[in-house]
């Protein structure tokens, strides 16, 4: 039985981009899952659950990222990501800020 | 099979001898956490301690971050509690781990080492990053790799602390903090790249009698964990993983040394009288109080140079005036009435404070160093000024400033005394009015003016160190143009003279408390050119005396004016030499 591979684009809208705040909150929410993450930047490829990779492809405001989930939990964390940096763009919900 | 041997060739390193003595045992390094890690391999049956000692490091560095974390307030701006909560996903990153742990089972490395190498490999990728609030991440990183060693090597130095066999301790330097554990029983030597003849290193090596060498300048990254190493602080040489041969060598010549120690120590109580019967005055230099009981044991006749820099460096506050007057006291009451001489601070240079007081200067030596300091100092300068005098009365005291370049710094320091004076007079504290006050001939300008100096002063010191580096221009510890250091150059010897001659009309008392007195080559040529008191570091009286016991001033006089005559360092220097080993020819 293959495993459920799910893919999607999304774009760094928040001011500093993906710097180590965000990263952070980016790898918290990966690794609630336990299908694989990896994001690429069109020139490289990182696991997303480590803040020292992610904080390293340094995605600046604009950065066009590809998340690729695998795993049976794929679809879920594909969403839950999506809604971080997409809808959220990274604003905690109880924060202050 | 050869390649084998590649691994552990011997190698052989020179320094600058500061504690006397050989020892040849298994080395163990201590890394610093404020200085670059070298690279260090590891033999594979170490993998895997290695790699435990990175988990361990890993663990207490997530617990005392996240104790550090909990203490925060939680109205605390969100900011810090963001950073603490940042590091600890870094330290919980696997990935991170993995790397680390991968590159000490591909190179075979040091936990240490991997540690810095993969951390700084991030940080400057962090660092090359254009966007500024990306690049500021690098340190983070930083920061994270020093907790990383600073749990590493907090345990290292506990192990010291713990040792249950002989090591030689192998380091970039050694601070206080790390000093503080050593145990003479087991720590057979001490080598360092970095440091000189009065680094905290060299003060510690010599006060515990461990034979020691510094400014080695890269043996740590030459030597591995469990290396066997020979240290010669006779020589000032280190010898990593030596063959056979050199091993067997150095037993030898260390039982011979032991030996010769010993059937110099005889000599200790006979006085230091040349064969046709000029009485010459042999004291020792010292760092510590604790030191002057080694001076009387090897026969010295009192202190000719009391360095006064230990009260400063090895305490991380500015000594009160009663921790002066205590060291002093101590050494003046143990002496009886043999005369004490005692150096007012010489901070600066190579002597800073551990807490960095002083801003660095672009050319320290010829910077605010010495006299200079105590002079822009004042407070400092008159505390132990006031506690000089008043220990004075508990025997024989003088006072000797040093690095001396003018007439004005003299009178001006004089003067300085004179107001502590008529302080201890409005306090009614008593004291010996009549403290004989020298001064040290250290520099060119010294000593080309000894003339006037001598006006002033109740006796000259020359301190042969400062005089050679301020005259030949040459940063001995600069391993580039060493070589051009020598005592034996024309302009050195001639400057000498000088000092002597004009001390000699203003009849008052010259010595020579620098290395070159210690140097059983040197000391004949000295007396030729008049001198009849040396002040020498401790282990060397008994040398020195056997060799003024078996000249005559006659003899000395006649080498004296041999040299005067030569025109090159080169051959005063194989001149001397030859000279000496007729004397002693077991000291060679």
């Amino acid at each position: 039985m293959g495993k459920a591979v799910c893919e999607i684009a999304v774009e760094i809208k928040n001011m500093h981009g993906l710097h180590m705040r965000p990263a952070m909150q980016f790898v918290d929410i990966a690794n609630q899952f336990a299908c694989d993450i990896s994001v690429s930047n069109g020139e490289k490829v990182v696991d997303g659950k480590s803040i020292m990779q992610i904080a390293l492809l340094a995605a600046t405001h604009g950065t066009k990222l590809k998340i690729k989930a695998e795993g049976d939990d794929a679809q879920k964390a594909i969403n839950a990501l999506q809604e971080l940096v997409e809808s959220r763009r990274f604003i905690d919900p109880d924060s202050y800020v | 099979m050869y390649s084998n041997w590649v691994n552990i060739a011997m190698e052989i390193k020179k320094g600058i001898a500061v504690s006397p003595g050989i020892s040849i045992a298994r080395s163990m390094i201590i890394d610093s956490e404020d200085y670059r890690i070298p690279r260090r391999e590891i033999k594979p049956s170490q993998r895997l301690v290695e790699t435990q000692r990175i988990r361990n490091a890993f663990n207490d560095a997530i617990e005392e971050l996240t104790r550090l974390g909990a203490q925060q307030d939680l109205a605390e701006s969100g900011k810090i509690r963001d950073i603490f909560a940042v590091h600890l996903r870094l330290l919980r990153d696997r990935s991170l781990r993995k790397k680390i742990t991968d590159l000490i089972h591909s190179e075979l490395v040091t936990a240490e080492y991997a540690v810095s190498k993969v951390l700084r490999e991030f940080a400057a990728h962090f660092s090359s990053v254009k966007d500024t609030y990306i690049s500021e991440r690098a340190d983070d990183i930083y920061d994270i790799e020093r907790r990383l060693l600073r749990q590493l090597l907090g345990k290292k130095r506990e192990e010291v602390k713990g040792l249950s066999e002989e090591v030689a301790v192998i380091a970039r330097e050694l601070s206080p903090t790390q000093t503080a554990g050593f145990n003479k029983q087991f720590v057979k030597g001490i080598a360092t790249d970095a440091g000189g003849r009065t680094s905290h290193t060299a003060i510690v090596a010599r006060s515990l009698g461990i034979p020691a060498v510094v400014a080695l300048e890269d043996l740590t990254e030459i030597v591995r964990g469990g290396d066997t190493v020979i240290i010669d602080g006779n020589r000032g040489i280190v010898i990593v993983n030596p063959d056979e041969e050199t091993t067997l060598q150095y037993e030898k010549y260390s039982s011979e040394f032991l030996e010769l120690e010993h059937k110099l120590d005889a000599i200790r109580a006979k006085p230091a009288v040349t064969r046709d019967g000029t009485r010459i005055a042999v004291f020792g230099n010292i760092e510590f109080p604790d030191e002057a009981e080694v001076v009387l044991q090897k026969g010295g006749e009192g202190i000719g140079l009391y360095r006064t820099e230990f009260l400063y460096l090895s305490s991380p506050t500015e000594p009160t005036e009663e921790q002066h007057y205590e060291a002093y006291a101590a050494t003046v009451r143990f002496l009886r009435n043999r005369p004490v001489v005692i150096r007012t601070f010489d901070l600066g240079a190579d002597k800073q404070t551990q807490s960095k007081r002083f801003a660095p200067e672009p050319n320290p030596f010829l910077g605010l160093r010495s006299i200079r300091f105590c002079l822009q100092n004042l407070m400092m300068f008159k505390t132990q000024l006031h506690a000089i005098l008043r220990a004075s009365l508990l025997g024989h005291v003088k006072i000797m400033f040093p690095l001396i370049t003018n007439h004005q710094e003299l009178m001006q320091a004089k003067m300085i005394l004179r107001d502590v004076m008529e302080d201890l007079d409005d306090e009614s504290i008593p004291y010996n009015r009549n403290i004989e006050v020298g001064i040290m001939i250290e520099t060119p300008s010294a000593a080309l003016t000894a003339s006037t100096l001598a006006r002033d002063t109740a006796f000259f010191s020359i301190g042969t160190n400062d005089l050679i580096q301020y005259t030949l221009a040459v940063d001995r510890g600069n391993e580039l143009v060493s070589t051009l250091y020598s005592a034996t150059d024309p302009a050195v010897i001639r400057l000498i003279r000088m000092v002597i001659q004009d001390a000699n009309k203003a009849q008052i008392d010259v010595s020579v408390c620098g290395e070159m007195a210690s140097e059983p080559d040197y000391i004949m040529m000295l007396l030729g050119l008049g001198i009849r008191t040396i002040s020498i570091t401790p282990p060397m009286i008994p040398e020195i005396k056997q060799i003024i016991r078996s000249v005559t001033i006659e003899d000395c006089n006649n080498v004296a004016r041999k040299v005067l005559s030569m025109n090159s360092e080169r051959h005063i220097s194989s001149f001397l030499r030859s000279a000496a080993r007729k004397i002693l020819p077991e000291a060679f």
